[in-house]
Parts: C-alpha cells; sequence; structure tokens
C-alpha cells in the first residue's frame, strides 16, 4: 500500500496528482501530514507543494472539464472535508485516464464523481445559508458587523453577493471558526485577521458587539425584529421540527431574533 | 424618530398580516445598482428566517393598516371584530424596511391593507410607498405589493412600476361559497386586477422589444392564494381553478393556506380544531406535480377521486391508480417517465439520465444518488432489478396495487388508521 501525504491545499493535492502520473503509481491513501498512518504500508511519498507542477495540472483540467467541472472541483475543496481528498483525487486522475467521448463530470454512477459533486452542492446549500441568516449590527462609525460560524469554509463564496447588495455601506464579515474576515470600505474588500491577543470589537461567543460600539438606533431595530419574528407566528401551527430542519440550530448563537 | 409606540403598531399589523401565506422572493434577477441599497438573487429567493411555525420569513409582510371596511368572514380584520386596531405611519414603515433590510433581515417588503373608504384610495396609499422606497429610499430590494380587489387600472399600472411581484387573493374558488361569506365581494373584482396586472406585462413585454430602455412592468409576475377548508369546496375545485391560473402567461404562484378558525363565533364556518395542515400539505405536492413533474390536473383529481388521498403522496396515489404504466425501465425509457417513478425527484432523475450514457444503472446506483428505494423499487427495472437475470421481479403488477399501498404507509400512519377503525366501529343499537 502506497500512501501520499500532502498539506491539504488545492495546490498540494493538484501536486500529488502530478507527482502520481510522473511515478506511474495509484496511492491508496491520501493524508494530510501529520495524520496518523495506517497501521500497514509499504512506501510513504511526502508530496511537496508546487506552484509550477499545480499549475500544469489545472491547466490539464481546463482540457479536459467545462468550467461546470473546474467549479466542481475548486467549490467542493472548500468543504475542508478530510474525506473528500482521495475522491477528489480519484476524479482527478479519472479525468485524465478517461478517452471516451463524452464528459467524464457527468457520470454520476461513478462514486467519486458523485461525492464530489455532492460535496459541492453541500457547500453551495451552507454558502445560501449564510446568505440567509448573517445580521448585521450597526456600529457607531457607521460599519455594520455580522458574524458567521460556518461548517464549510464558504466566507469567500458569499463575500460578492454581500458587496452586491451593500455597495453602499461599510461591514465587516467575520468567520468565527477560521478567525479570519473580509472588510468592505465601499471601494474594495480586504481580508482582514486580527492578531493573537489583539481585542476583538465583538463577542466571539455570542456575536454581539461592544455596547459603547453599538450604533444609538440598533437596540431598537433588533427589538423590532425580535417583536416581528414573534407576531408573524400562528400559533394553531406551531412546528419547531420543520423550523430546525430549515433553520438548524447550530446557526441561531448569532441570530438576532433567537438571542 | 421610532418610539415604543412603533413596536406596538409592528406586532398589531404583523398579527393581522400573518395569515397571508405568500412569502417567496423568487422570481427575478437584479444585480445591485451604484447609488442603491440591495439586489434581488432570483433562483428560489432568500428565506432569512423561520417563525415557530415553521414558515419562512423572506419578507416583510406587514400591513399598512387592519382598519376594514369589509366584512368577509374568513379574515381576522373583518369590520365586525373587536381587535386592537393601528395603522403605520409611511415614515416609520419606510424607515423600518431600510433599517431591517441593512442588517440583513429581509429580502424586501410584502405590503397589503385593510381596505379604508374605497379600494383607490387605499390602493393609492400602497403606490405611494413603493414609489418613495425605489425614488427617495433608492431601495432596489424585492417589493412584493398586494392589488387592492376593485382598484382602477392606473393604479395599478403605477403600482406595477415598482412592485416586483403583485398578486391578488382569490381566497374562495367558487363564487356562490365567496358570496356566502363575503357578500361585498365578488370574484369580479379579484378577476379584474389580474387582468389589468397581465396586460401591463404582456404590454411591457412588447414595448421592451422595441425601446431598450423601458423599465420592466412586474418583474416576477403575479401569484394568488385560496383558503383550504373554510368552504365545501373539493380539491377537484381546487386544483382545477390552479391549473387555468397556471395557464396564464404571468402566473407564477397559487398558495393555499390551511384556515385557521380565527372567527369562531360565525355560524357559516367550520369550527377546526387544527387548521387542515395535512390537506394543505397534499395540495402543494399536486401543485410541485403540475409544475415541476409535467402532470395535467385531471391526471391528479377526477371524478372520481375528487379529494386527494391523505395517507399517500398525489404522485404515489397516481402511480397506485395506474399500475399499467410500470415498470419504468432505468436505463431506457425518457426523462419524462423516469420523473413519474414515486421516490424519484427532479434532481435523481437528473442525475440519472446523465450518468446512464457511461454504464447501466443499478439499485446500488439510485440509492447512492438519493433514490428513496423503499417506495421506486416496486415500480422501476434497472441493472440488476430486471427479470432477464434473477427470475421474477416483485414490483406494483405482481403485489397488486391493493396490497401495495399499505406496504408504504409509515408505522405511524398504520397506526392512526387502525384507531379510525376502530372509532368508526358501529355497534348498532
Amino acid at each position: 500500500m502506497i500512501v501520499y501525504t500532502f498539506d491539504r491545499t488545492l495546490n498540494g493535492l493538484l501536486s500529488a496528482v502530478f507527482d502520481a502520473f510522473s511515478l506511474h503509481e495509484m496511492p491508496e491513501a491520501l493524508l494530510g501530514a501529520g495524520d496518523p498512518l495506517p497501521l500497514f504500508y509499504d512506501r510513504i511519498h511526502e508530496v511537496v507543494t508546487d506552484e509550477e507542477k499545480a499549475h500544469r495540472v489545472w491547466t490539464g483540467l481546463e482540457k479536459k472539464l467545462s468550467s461546470r467541472g473546474l467549479h466542481v472541483i475548486s467549490v467542493s475543496y472548500l468543504s475542508e472535508l478530510k474525506e473528500l481528498d482521495i475522491h477528489l483525487f480519484k476524479y482527478i486522475c479519472k479525468v485524465f485516464k478517461y478517452t471516451g467521448a463524452l464528459s467524464l463530470e457527468r457520470n454520476f454512477s461513478d462514486e467519486d464523481v458523485l461525492f464530489c459533486t455532492n460535496t459541492c452542492r453541500r457547500v453551495h446549500h451552507e454558502a445560501l445559508r449564510m446568505k440567509q441568516f448573517l445580521r448585521f449590527q450597526k456600529a457607531l462609525d457607521g460599519t455594520y458587523l455580522g458574524v458567521i460560524h460556518p461548517d464549510q469554509n464558504v466566507l469567500p463564496l458569499v463575500i460578492e453577493h454581500f458587496q452586491d447588495r451593500f455597495n453602499d455601506q461599510c461591514f465587516l464579515i467575520f468567520d468565527a471558526r477560521r478567525k479570519y474576515g473580509y472588510y468592505y470600505d465601499k471601494q474594495a474588500i480586504t481580508r482582514i485577521t486580527f492578531a493573537e491577543g489583539q481585542a476583538l470589537p465583538f463577542d466571539l461567543e455570542t456575536g454581539k458587539m461592544d455596547e459603547q460600539l453599538l450604533a444609538e438606533n440598533d437596540k431598537i431595530f433588533q427589538v423590532l425584529w425580535k417583536t416581528y419574528f414573534k407576531a408573524i407566528c400562528i400559533k394553531e401551527r406551531l412546528n419547531p421540527k420543520k423550523q430546525a430542519g430549515d433553520m438548524p440550530r447550530r446557526y441561531w448563537k448569532y441570530m438576532t431574533e433567537k438571542q | 424618530m421610532l418610539t415604543e409606540s412603533t413596536i406596538e403598531k409592528l406586532r398589531i399589523l404583523t398579527e393581522s398580516a400573518k395569515y397571508d401565506v405568500s412569502c417567496s422572493s423568487s422570481g427575478t434577477v437584479r444585480s445591485g445598482k451604484k447609488g442603491m441599497v440591495g439586489n434581488t438573487v432570483g433562483g428560489v429567493g432568500i428565506c432569512h428566517s423561520f417563525a415557530d411555525d415553521g414558515r419562512c420569513i423572506s419578507l416583510l409582510k406587514v400591513m399598512l393598516t387592519n382598519y376594514c371596511m369589509y366584512d368577509c368572514a374568513y379574515c381576522v380584520n373583518r369590520r365586525t371584530n373587536d381587535i386592537k386596531r393601528a395603522t403605520l405611519s409611511v415614515s416609520e414603515l419606510e424607515e423600518i424596511v431600510m433599517e431591517f433590510y441593512r442588517r440583513n433581515y429581509i429580502e424586501g417588503l410584502f405590503l397589503s391593507s385593510g381596505v379604508v373608504r374605497n379600494p383607490d384610495y387605499t390602493m393609492e396609499r400602497l403606490v405611494r410607498i413603493a414609489k418613495d422606497l425605489r425614488t427617495i429610499h433608492r431601495f432596489n430590494g424585492y417589493i412584493h405589493l398586494k392589488s387592492i380587489p376593485g382598484a382602477s387600472r392606473e393604479l395599478v399600472n403605477e403600482a406595477g412600476l415598482y412592485a416586483d411581484r403583485m398578486s391578488v387573493n382569490i381566497e374562495i374558488p367558487k363564487e356562490e361559497s365567496l358570496k356566502l361569506l363575503a357578500p361585498e365581494k365578488d370574484h369580479k373584482s379579484v378577476y379584474q386586477p389580474m387582468k389589468f396586472i397581465m396586460q401591463g406585462v404582456l404590454e411591457n413585454k412588447e414595448d421592451r422589444k422595441h425601446l431598450k430602455h423601458v423599465p420592466r412592468f412586474v418583474p416576477a409576475g403575479q401569484s394568488t392564494q385560496m383558503i383550504v377548508g373554510a368552504t365545501a369546496e373539493t380539491d377537484k375545485d381546487i386544483l382545477t381553478l390552479s391549473s387555468a391560473l397556471y395557464g396564464q402567461p404571468t402566473m407564477r404562484r397559487v398558495y393555499y393556506s390551511g384556515y385557521v378558525s380565527v372567527n369562531t363565533y360565525d355560524p357559516r364556518l367550520p369550527i377546526l380544531k387544527q387548521p387542515p395542515l395535512v390537506r394543505e400539505n397534499r395540495l402543494y405536492q399536486a401543485d410541485w406535480l403540475m409544475r415541476f413533474y409535467q402532470f395535467k390536473v385531471d391526471e391528479i383529481v377526477d371524478d372520481a377521486h375528487e379529494q386527494l388521498d391523505l395517507d399517500v403522496d398525489p404522485k404515489l396515489a397516481w402511480a397506485l391508480r395506474h399500475p399499467e404504466q410500470f415498470p419504468v425501465d432505468i436505463n431506457k425509457d425518457d426523462y419524462e417517465r423516469i420523473l413519474r417513478v414515486p421516490g424519484i425527484g427532479v434532481k435523481s432523475a437528473l442525475l440519472i439520465v446523465n450518468s446512464r450514457r457511461f454504464n447501466r444503472i443499478t439499485s446500488y446506483h439510485l440509492k447512492k444518488m438519493g433514490v428513496v428505494m423503499k417506495k421506486a423499487k416496486y415500480f422501476i427495472t434497472c441493472g440488476e432489478l430486471t427479470n432477464l437475470f434473477s427470475g421474477p421481479i416483485i414490483g406494483v403488477n405482481e403485489i397488486q396495487p391493493e396490497r401495495l399501498r399499505p406496504l408504504l404507509l409509515s408505522s405511524k400512519q398504520k397506526k392512526e388508521m387502525n384507531e379510525r377503525k376502530q372509532l368508526t366501529f358501529d355497534f348498532g343499537d
């Protein structure tokens, strides 16, 4: 059994594909560096991430797949799912080996193709949930702050939507799980991180902005929204199961109406 | 400036508006514009929250006022009801919409109103708010306006310039029932504004062919709603009307609202312990079959089956009535036929027709693709589920529909059915 280890980046994975083809071998496992190794194995190959190799593999993929197929690869990778690595790796290898006239990306009876396509769908689903459930609070200086905690790294997928929608307001959207965010200043978007130990202007646990920074009218709109949320419910039709299905509880902690 | 009284007003007017089901923010894609706030995303729209009753909150659904001159028996806001009344001022409402929108609470506004003085007076005030939002507040998000029954064509035409979607509620499918519950209304007052909206959209389409910069008129079309369970209409009456409405070029959605007993004192209305939620759900499923599964209304309900089956969904009910249509061969039959198999939806049907060009599809693949095999296995043949290799298959034709039906019910449903049988057992006198 041949084991490949890599740095769990997309470029690393593409480099692994390159190595597999140049060494004429097919690894059975693809692990992150430092992951526990399987009990028995013949040989470990440590993949060194190489921009040049990754680029060559990607250009090769561009010739073999439609833009939709490339989209599946790059978006599914945002899921950060460990299980995905080997499926994606095998999928890419199959694409290069396939010689038929059809486009392999549409063979959903293939386990790897289906897994990557479904993962891509799941990532998009969570991206939609961020568009739905993100809540902004307004600060004294007019900046809007929204904190999210998605399971998958979907922030890059949704930022354009918010920029398009709120193009005349400054806002900061922060991913509390991955500790980075995007700031929009009515001109451009910048990626920001807070240094270790630096004081955050909000509470990571609740997503609430510090009281003294909050715009003076923000409280009343929070109250109005909570009032609306309660009033719109028809008590004869209570259905907490459906509510939790459409709006999973793990997102509630940052949502104004559920705080 | 907003005060405590605004909170109370918003509460009252929301409670008055909540029985209107329409909520979607779908049907139009409009990207952001410089100097304006907002965009609309199209597709299925965005639901920003889900209330405790499980219904989605996409738009700020509110009434401008809940004073009303009509006395419709099914409506919570009827003039003779003793409820708290309120009216939001124009500036209050506009501020709430803009501030909610900027906080990503809502996709836009769904505004309706009780009828005060006369339909035109009321409609004019609704139009004014939509116009203010677009021109003064530079709001580029979603606006859904209720067209007041009996409003004039000029006002409907003006409203259409600012609204994304407009709706007029039919409420009661048959005119004689409507006359009974709402003597002051008739179907003409509903169909008239519907026609105005449709004509407006069609004329606008024609104009836009010649001139590029004509603004769009009600780009997301119109919707309507029917109350279910307040009157004696059968599902056949309701679905036949829906199907006719979908035949019109601008009708996008028909909503069904299970009647909630709001005015229990009125002898013309039934007293329901619970809104007819299962029936409502079956109607929506039937609606989906008509819109996405290429079913005709007379395939779902006919003279022999005037009501939808409450125990099984309408697609399964159809399949059990038509065993001669099965089995469907997953590897050979058309997309349309695969779509008719219970347990296979649009998503998995598309996966199937794409994949079967590469290799034969087996039940293992189907399971992986998300097909509900518990149902589907009785209606298909595929890779290994054929009678060529593995002997006779056990499908709907072998088991017989009437014996298959109980196999497909959940244990909870079976228990309920047994209880019903026991209760109706008649010992005689």
